[in-house]
């Protein structure tokens, strides 16, 4: 599939380029000042997949995820190494466009983040702030992403009250609809259910699934069975002398069904981890 | 096996009793000195009541004083006290939240910058007032050339408050969750608009209470103001006029008029009064906001 997008570098008028999109890291290390959260990670991630990432606590994963978007830029001591490329473009060379790049790369945290205003304001807030001013446009997202994710009949009564009156479950999915408003190609979930009850948790699934056919994802779970639902590729990170690194990628099947790795085995039979 | 448990349970019923006792030495403490606390303050304003109560009437506040405070009212105080108050928070408020905003968000706590900027605000928040009035009188008065004046008193004053102002802002505005700014970051959101629509919002009653400290601070202030707003008891003009401050009307009529005891007990429960009612004002108005940050915005 061929999409035009807006070029991340400057100047904007650059012409729009077209390549089949994908993220692509290679050997792409994080520091935390001296220490290395992870090291020489390489990785592809295809449109339209659901890429599920594992590993044990303290493997690097949240740190992966918050390279993929620059987001460690604002992480005090923090130094990215290796390259980046989203649609082909580097995003670690040279000066990128960050209202842009956060447009097209949304991120959902593990603690669901609701601002404190209203509901509709949570939504309607960040997309003025890109530009989209006119009524209808908003009011129109506005429903559309709450649909979507599912809320629209649990909130359309009370879209002024406060986000914070939400329940946990409720607030995270609100945060997902916030992040979709912008019509993001790429959705990076850190550990998007881990604070939900299996209900909530449920539907949060449900949607990744949905959403897979119009955006790339990127799920950080420690949920084996639900990783298995929905991984259409899956990636094992590990602990190896006190340092993140990539066990083994690929095909969702492959990993599970037939690993290649031992410690890939023993992790998704549940024996390790 | 007997033996063993009874000498387990004597033992235990000992360390049992020395625990009871424990607790209730710490609950006298605690108590004892909260209710000290709470004595010496019901004591402070029952003295300040029984004496100062009889001269407050409706002409106390709209006369002027006259015979150096023996008679009269003190509207005139009332008038400069609020102006050189009005001329304190104007130019302290946006200074302090500048500084305050940059210290939270543009520096880490360790930087060397803040670092610098925090000590220097610790020395001269540990500043006695009277330095502060000396330090008025020559810059404000004298070099700029402001003379004894409301102006210079306001400004002084402001000097005085904004290392006090400055570090609870920007303590509060630390405190306001890190997990917003990276939702903002993440949304594409400038850091402009997460300051303003983001942050500052959280962090308003924090700032409240920064400015009800420094409105207390500034009324009860005297040493600062004799130097650089004067003691001219009149009603003032303009900014430019001297102004006696309530403070100052109070320490000169205790320390300078024969006779007016009784009245500096009558402005000193003014004073009281009103520091209550700002106090009180400024966290209805911080609570109301929480609220609505909380349920309806
Ligand atoms: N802000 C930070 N400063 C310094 N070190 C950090 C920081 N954040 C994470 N680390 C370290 O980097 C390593 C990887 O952390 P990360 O949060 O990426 O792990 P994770 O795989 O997401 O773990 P979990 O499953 O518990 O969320 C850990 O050793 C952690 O201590
Ligand atoms: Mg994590």
């Amino acid at each position: 599939m061929d999409i035009t997008r807006n070029s991340l570098h400057l100047p904007k008028d650059a012409p729009p380029v077209t390549i089949p999109c994908c993220i692509k890291t290679t050997n792409l290390s994080l520091f935390y000042g001296k220490k290395a959260a992870f090291r020489d990670i390489s990785l592809n991630l295809d449109r339209n997949s659901v890429t599920v990432i594992m590993g044990p606590s303290g493997c690097g994963k949240s740190s992966f995820l918050s390279a993929l978007n620059r987001l460690s830029d604002f992480i005090p001591c923090c130094e990215v190494e290796g390259s980046i490329h989203l649609d082909g473009e580097s995003l670690l060379e040279g000066s990128i466009d960050r209202t842009v790049l956060h447009k097209r790369v949304g991120m959902i945290f593990q603690k669901p983040n609701p601002f404190p205003m209203s509901i509709r304001k949570n939504i309607t807030f960040p997309l003025r702030e890109h530009g989209i001013t006119s009524k209808r446009e908003l009011e129109a997202r506005l429903v559309q992403v709450l649909v979507d994710v599912g809320l629209w009949d649990e909130v359309k009564d009370r879209l002024d009250t406060s986000a914070l009156t939400l329940s946990g479950g409720q607030q995270q999915r609100l945060c997902i609809a916030r992040a979709l408003a912008l019509e993001p190609e790429i959705l990076l979930m850190d550990e998007p259910c881990s604070a939900l009850d299996p209900i909530s948790s449920g539907k949060v699934e449900e949607l990744i699934l949905k959403l897979q056919a119009r955006y790339t994802l990127v799920v950080v779970t420690h949920n084996l069975s639900q990783a298995r639902r929905i991984a259409t590729h899956a990636a094992l990170f590990w602990v190896k002398d006190d340092c993140g690194c990539l066990v083994e990628c690929g095909p969702a099947d492959q990993v599970f069904g037939s690993p290649r790795e031992e410690l890939t085995a023993a992790y998704v039979k549940g024996m390790k981890g | 096996m007997m033996v063993s448990r009874q000498v387990l349970t004597r033992t235990s019923r000992i360390r049992a009793s020395r625990a009871r006792l424990q607790n209730r030495i710490a609950a006298a403490v605690i108590w004892g000195g909260a209710i000290f606390v709470a004595a010496l303050f019901a004591w402070l304003m029952a003295d300040i009541l029984w004496h100062g109560w009889r001269e407050i009437s409706l002409a106390y506040f709209t006369q002027e004083p006259e015979s150096a405070g023996r008679l009269g009212g003190i509207s005139s105080i009332l008038v400069s006290t609020g102006l050189i108050l009005i001329v304190c928070l104007v130019s302290a408020l946006p200074i302090g939240l500048g500084t305050a905003i940059f210290l939270a968000e543009y520096t880490g706590p360790e930087d060397t910058v803040s670092r610098k900027i925090r000590l220097s605000l610790n020395v001269l928040a540990g500043t006695p007032s009277i330095v502060f009035g000396l330090f008025g009188n020559a810059f404000f008065c004298k070099m700029l050339g402001m003379g004894f004046s409301i102006l210079s008193g306001g400004l002084t004053l402001a000097c005085m408050v904004l290392p006090y102002f400055i570090r609870i802002a920007e303590e509060s505005i630390r405190s306001v969750p890190q997990s917003y700014r990276m939702g903002a970051v993440a949304l594409g959101l400038s850091k402009s608009t997460q300051i303003m629509r983001l942050i500052l919002p959280v962090a308003v009653p924090g700032i409240l209470g920064a400015i009800i400290l420094s409105v207390g601070r500034s009324l009860s202030e005297t040493a600062a103001l004799i130097f650089t707003s004067g003691y001219v008891d009149r009603m003032p003009e303009s900014l430019y006029d001297s102004g006696r401050s309530l403070s100052v009307h109070i320490y000169d009529l205790s320390m300078n008029v024969a006779g007016g005891d009784q009245r500096a007990y009558s402005a000193a429960l003014v004073l009281i009064v009103s520091l209550i009612l700002i106090n009180f004002i400024t966290g209805l108005i911080g609570r109301a906001w929480s609220r609505r940050m909380i349920s309806i915005s």
